[in-house]
C-alpha cells in the first residue's frame, strides 16, 4: 500500500480539495471590501476631476460610443462630466487619464489613473502642480507640449510621457464637447 | 538547537545575502524601505502557514507527489494572502500587487518546505519560518532603504537631504537593484568573515 499510485491520487486529491475549501471561504469573506476598495479607487479619482459632486458618478453615468461619460451633480444640478481616455504614446504602455470639464467644457480637472512611466522622470506627470496647469483650459486652448508649442510645461529629459498625456486630455477633451457639453443629448 | 533553527534564517544563512534565494522579489520591489518590509512580510506570513501545514503532514504525503503537494499548500497561503491584503491593506496591494502571486514560485518558501519542515517537527518549522522570514524582510528593507536614499533622497517617505540633493535616478531603476545588492552582499561577506577569523578560522 506504501507510496501506491491509488495513495497518491488520493492525498493529492484531499490536499487540493482542502485548499480549495479554505480559498472559497476566504473568498467570499473578502469579496465585497475588494470590489468596494476599488470603487473607492475610481470615486478618488473622480473627486479629483469633478471636485465636489454628490451624487455617485460612478453609477450615474450614460455610454455614448462605448464610452462612459460621467455626470457630476450638485444638489442634482449637473456641473460637470468626466470621461476616461487613453493614450498608447507613453514611454512605456499606455496612459489612462480620466478628464473631468464643466457644463462650458473647461477642464475642472485631470488624473492620471494607469502609467508606467519610469520613475523620476515621466512619473512626475503624477505631480499636482503640473496636473493643475491644465485647469480652466477648454479644447480650443492650444493643449500640447511646450516644445510642440502649445502651453503645457515638459520636464527636462521627459517629454513623451507630457505629451501622450497632451494627447489623451485633448481626446477626452473633444469627446466631451461633442457628446456632453452643451446640453443632455 | 531552537534558537539555532530561528538565528540561522537571520544572519549565517540569510535567504537573500547567503543562499541568493528569493532574487525576483527581492529585485523588483524594493524602491523603497516600506516596500521591502511588506514584501518581507508576505513572504514571512506565507512561510509560517507552509512550513506548519507541511510539517504537519510530512508524514502522509507519500515521497514522489510532495512538491507538487507543497505547491498547492504553498499557493493557496498566497492567494489568501493575497485576498486579504486586498481587502485590507489596498493601498500596499496596489503597490505589491504583481509580486504577490510570484511567491508562490520564490525559492525561499518551497526550499524551507522541502529542506526543513518536511524533516523537522512543528515547532522547529515554525522557529525556520519566522527567522527565514526575518531574515528576508530584513535583507529587503536593508535593500529598498539604500536605494530609496539614494535614489529618491528619502527614507520611509521622509526627505532627508531637502531639495537640493539630486537622486541618482538609476537605484531605483532595475539596475540599482543590482548594483546595491552586489555591495550589500560585499558588506554581510566582510563581517561573515571577519567574524570566522575572531573565532580562529584562517
Amino acid at each position: 500500500m506504501k507510496d501506491s499510485p491509488f495513495k497518491m491520487v488520493i492525498v493529492l486529491t484531499i490536499i487540493t480539495v482542502i485548499s480549495a475549501l479554505i480559498l472559497a471561504t476566504v473568498h467570499s469573506g473578502t469579496k465585497d471590501m475588494i470590489t468596494e476598495n476599488y470603487r473607492q479607487d475610481f470615486l478618488k479619482g473622480l473627486k479629483v476631476v469633478m471636485p465636489g459632486f454628490d451624487n455617485e458618478p460612478d453609477v450615474d453615468f450614460k455610454v455614448m460610443k462605448d464610452k462612459k461619460i460621467y455626470i457630476g451633480k450638485k444638489a442634482g444640478v449637473t456641473f460637470g462630466y468626466a470621461v476616461q481616455t487613453v493614450s498608447p504614446k507613453g514611454y512605456s504602455g499606455d496612459i489612462v487619464v480620466l478628464v473631468g470639464v464643466d457644463t462650458e467644457g473647461k477642464i475642472l480637472g485631470i488624473e492620471i489613473i494607469k502609467h508606467a512611466e519610469t520613475p523620476g522622470l515621466g512619473n512626475k506627470i503624477e505631480n499636482k502642480t503640473w496636473k493643475d496647469t491644465f485647469l480652466g483650459l477648454d479644447k480650443d486652448s492650444n493643449i500640447a507640449v511646450k516644445k510642440d508649442g502649445g502651453n503645457i510645461d515638459e520636464f527636462s529629459g521627459a517629454t513623451i510621457s507630457p505629451r501622450a498625456v497632451c494627447e489623451a486630455v485633448n481626446e477626452g477633451l473633444d469627446f466631451l464637447s461633442r457628446y456632453a457639453v452643451g446640453g443632455e443629448k | 538547537m531552537r534558537l539555532k533553527a530561528f538565528t540561522s534564517g537571520i544572519f549565517g544563512n540569510n535567504p537573500v545575502m547567503k543562499q541568493v534565494l528569493g532574487l525576483c522579489p527581492a529585485l523588483a520591489v524594493t524602491t523603497s524601505a516600506i516596500n521591502g518590509i511588506a514584501m518581507g512580510l508576505a513572504t514571512t506570513a506565507v512561510l509560517i502557514g507552509s512550513n506548519t501545514v507541511v510539517s504537519l503532514v510530512k508524514n502522509l504525503i507519500p515521497a514522489k507527489v510532495r512538491i507538487p503537494a507543497y505547491i498547492v499548500i504553498i499557493a493557496s497561503f498566497v492567494t489568501v494572502v493575497d485576498l486579504v491584503m486586498n481587502a485590507y491593506v489596498h493601498d500596499l496591494h496596489k503597490v505589491l500587487g504583481l509580486f504577490i502571486p510570484l511567491i508562490v514560485v520564490n525559492c525561499v518558501v518551497l526550499g524551507r518546505a522541502e529542506s526543513f519542515a518536511s524533516k523537522n517537527g512543528l515547532l522547529d518549522s515554525i522557529l525556520d519560518a519566522l527567522g527565514t522570514g526575518f531574515g528576508f524582510t530584513l535583507a529587503l528593507m536593508i535593500l529598498g532603504g539604500v536605494r530609496e536614499i539614494m535614489g529618491n533622497g528619502s527614507v520611509f517617505g521622509f526627505d532627508l537631504f531637502g531639495p537640493s540633493f539630486e537622486p541618482s535616478i538609476v537605484m531605483i531603476l532595475p539596475p540599482g537593484a543590482f548594483i546595491a545588492l552586489g555591495f550589500l552582499m560585499m558588506g554581510y561577506k566582510y563581517v561573515e568573515e571577519h567574524k570566522r577569523v575572531k573565532r580562529g578560522g584562517e
